[in-house]
């Protein structure tokens, strides 16, 4: 008797739920555009949110809805793009991955300290306290406020200066947003030629705090054949519109402050 | 006594190096600067080029808007150049500068009184703001802005403060000295704007010769008190003072004006009387030049304009072999290092000490884990919880910080980093936290727009 009695309650029960489960499953169901799915599993899936979007998730809603473009996520560059482009059915404009750097080169070796800063070891309350820190009032200050703000391991002080790693870097930007002296820029990852100086200081004033600084001379506006790199504000700037990368720029220049181009530069990462 | 407020500490006060020295006149010699920012609002507009000539008391930048203020020149000279210069604050910022010609060519002589006795409200505002005064403190407020409440009937309190509760200063002490009855006029003109307000002098019981100065000045005046207060550090802030004196405390988000009340330094009252009385702009005023580290302490009515390093030769320099290891303008606690002597003095500037030993060095070589002792809670004037706070700001909670804690009051006194045995740096942390809250909430407040 028993047993038959467990049984039927157990069915009743089981049927009762089973017909919950279709119920609300029906009532509930939410549609899901099933390109969003696909598309999410395109994406990296690491949340940085350096296309402007809350995480992959929220990109995902965005590029099947329109409000992002295909190949808005900077961390997956080319090869993400053409995948979420051919489930979007459209042809992917393929943008390039961009990588930080650093424009200080600002070294123990090259410049000092200055106003003995003692206190909580961070860049953006070190400028808070007034003082200069550093002789050059541009410079890296080296407490590695960027360090911290990288989800990839990929910047870190060496000789009292952030140095990026490009194979680690995914372009994300959270280590500029966190420079209180805007020192570090995303430039895409092919193009090695770069100043690492944000002084604008004139030339003696910079020979005075720093050996390595861009002093403005002009000798890279002149030799460049390309008018690809101009100083204004005492500062060179390069144009990567119009920049071929062949390094005559950074062969001439006299304090040795712009990186030269692909070949050689991969030579000098550190492994 | 009963003169004060809760909360508070009690430094070596290191005012004995220079507490009896008189106020001496020091002339500059060469290259002034005069930065164009040296109050709180927006900076002036330069009013002069490269190659003018100028004079003392001339207005080389123009107030840009009401909450601004003027600049003035305080030597006859010929302008240099208008660029960026480092200042006291560690940034770059637009200055006048000016090749001093040494003759002191003076717009109007400033030494006769003209007549005050009818003087309208408008004209005595009018006044303070033709002579670029601002609060001479160290903040650096307009004054004509402070002084133009929405209600000047509901003032019932004007508090000249007259504490100089940092250590080692010791110029507006010697002002209140020499200077009893400028003060006294400069106040009850101040009390004309406001028809049912009452003057206090706020002064510190450690400056007795101040308050006797000031008592004998206020003799037979109605509506003017000196309130001698107990000396501690953190009575001459404005919230402190106006705790002490009209027993009201009010949240960071309102002005004293609301509660009633308007604070002014002893010398941002002098000033006024000069203006008022005499016509004469701010160009001068009194400064501290102190630290173990110098050859002759004293108190200076130093101008405008002539770096630190010009006032500390004319002075007699440094000890013999003496090196300073930090050179702290306005006051140790309160006051902020500086990176070069060559900066230029401004209006703000009361003080610079030039010390042997780093206290903060000191400090961070025995920094340990916080304790939970709640010292810092017990002298925080604001009744603030710092030990809480830090915890907050450590993990990175700035919600906590600043909803639950009420870490936007906080003053920044610095009495909870002073009182703290495991030497932790709270103050640096919570102004840091301040900073990333008020600029997040401008991002946000850009992200309307």
């Amino acid at each position: 008797m028993i047993v038959f009695l467990t049984t039927l309650v157990i069915a009743v029960v089981g049927a009762a739920v089973g017909f919950g489960l279709v119920y609300t499953g029906k009532k509930f169901h939410v549609e899901v555009d099933e390109r969003e799915t696909a598309v999410r599993e395109c994406l990296p899936g690491n949340n940085c949110g350096a296309c402007g979007f809350a995480g992959c998730d929220a990109m995902a809603a965005a590029i099947v809805s329109g409000a992002a473009p295909v190949n808005g996520c900077p961390v997956g560059g080319a090869p993400v793009a053409s995948r979420i482009a051919q489930i979007m059915g459209t042809m992917a404009d393929v943008k390039e991955r961009n990588v930080a750097f650093v424009q200080c080169k600002g070294s123990c070796k090259v410049t000092r300290n200055q106003g003995n800063y003692i206190g909580v070891q961070d860049c953006r309350t070190a400028v808070l306290s007034g003082l200069t820190v550093t002789e050059c009032s541009y410079g890296c200050l080296g407490f590695g406020s960027c360090v911290v703000a990288c989800p990839h391991d990929a910047i870190h002080v060496r000789d009292g200066v952030s140095v990026v790693d490009p194979r680690k870097c995914i372009g994300c930007g959270l280590c500029a947003k966190a420079c209180p002296r805007k020192l570090i820029v995303l430039i895409p990852e092919s193009r090695h030629v770069a100043v690492q100086c944000s002084n604008r200081d004139k030339g003696p004033i910079v020979k005075k705090v720093c050996s390595a600084g861009c002093i403005g001379c002009g000798m890279c506006q002149r030799t460049c054949e390309h008018d690809a790199i101009r100083v204004t504000d005492n500062l060179a700037c390069v144009a990567y519109e119009n920049c071929v990368q062949c390094g005559a720029c950074a062969e001439k220049c006299p304090v040795k402050v712009i990186t030269l181009p692909l070949g050689q530069v991969k030579k000098n990462i550190p492994a | 006594m009963n003169n004060t407020f809760r909360g508070g500490i009690h430094p070596e006060t290191h005012k004995s190096l220079t507490r009896d020295l008189p106020l001496r006149p020091v002339e500059a010699k060469g290259e002034m600067v005069f930065p164009l920012l040296q109050h709180i609002g927006k900076p002036a507009l330069p009013l002069v080029k490269k190659g003018d000539a100028v004079l003392v008391g001339q207005r080389i930048g123009e107030a840009d808007g009401f909450v601004s203020a003027h600049v003035i020149s305080s030597v006859s000279g010929k302008v240099k150049a208008v660029e960026k210069r480092r200042v006291q604050n560690g940034q770059m910022t637009e200055c006048v500068v000016i090749e001093n010609d040494g003759s002191y060519t003076s717009l109007e002589p400033y030494d006769s009184r003209y007549d005050v006795s009818h003087i309208t409200g408008e004209e005595i505002l009018r006044r303070i703001r033709d002579a670029g005064i601002i609060g001479l403190g160290g903040a650096g407020f307009p004054t004509h802005v402070k002084l133009s409440p929405k209600d000047p009937s509901a003032i019932r309190f004007l508090i000249a403060n007259g504490s100089e509760c940092e250590p080692y200063l010791t110029c507006t002490d010697q002002l209140m000295r020499t200077e009893s009855a400028a003060i006294v006029e400069g106040l009850e003109l101040m009390l004309r704007l406001f028809p049912n307000a009452r003057g206090v002098i706020c002064i510190e019981d450690n400056k007795p010769e101040a308050i006797a100065a000031m008592q004998a000045a206020v003799a037979g005046r109605q509506k003017l008190s000196v309130l001698p207060c107990k000396a501690k550090y953190g009575q001459g802030g404005e919230k402190m003072l106006i705790e002490t004196v009209a027993g009201i405390f009010y949240p960071a988000s309102m002005l004293p004006a609301d509660v009633g009340c308007i604070v002014q330094n002893v010398c941002t009252i002098y000033a006024i009387e000069r203006a008022v009385v005499y016509h004469e702009p701010l160009y001068r005023h009194v400064f501290t030049l102190t630290g173990d580290t110098v050859a002759s302490p004293g108190n200076f009515i130093v101008r405008d304009g002539m770096s630190f390093a010009e006032l500390l030769e004319a002075a007699g320099g440094l000890k013999e072999g003496a090196c300073p290891r930090k050179a702290i303008v306005g006051g140790p606690v309160m006051g902020m290092a500086i990176s070069s002597l060559s900066v230029p003095i401004q209006k703000t500037s009361s003080g610079v000490a030039l010390v042997s030993v780093d206290e903060s060095e000191v400090g961070q070589s025995k920094m340990t884990a916080c304790l939970r002792c709640g010292r810092c809670a017990t002298v925080c004037p604001v009744g603030l919880t710092p030990q809480m706070m830090a915890d907050a700001v450590s993990v990175g909670d700035l919600e906590r910080y600043e909803k639950k804690l009420y870490g936007l009051e906080c003053l920044a006194c610095g009495c909870c980093g002073f009182i703290c045995p495991a030497k932790r740096p709270l103050v640096q942390m919570f102004l840091s936290a301040k900073a990333e809250i008020l600029s997040r909430k401008r991002a946000q407040a850009g992200g309307k727009k």
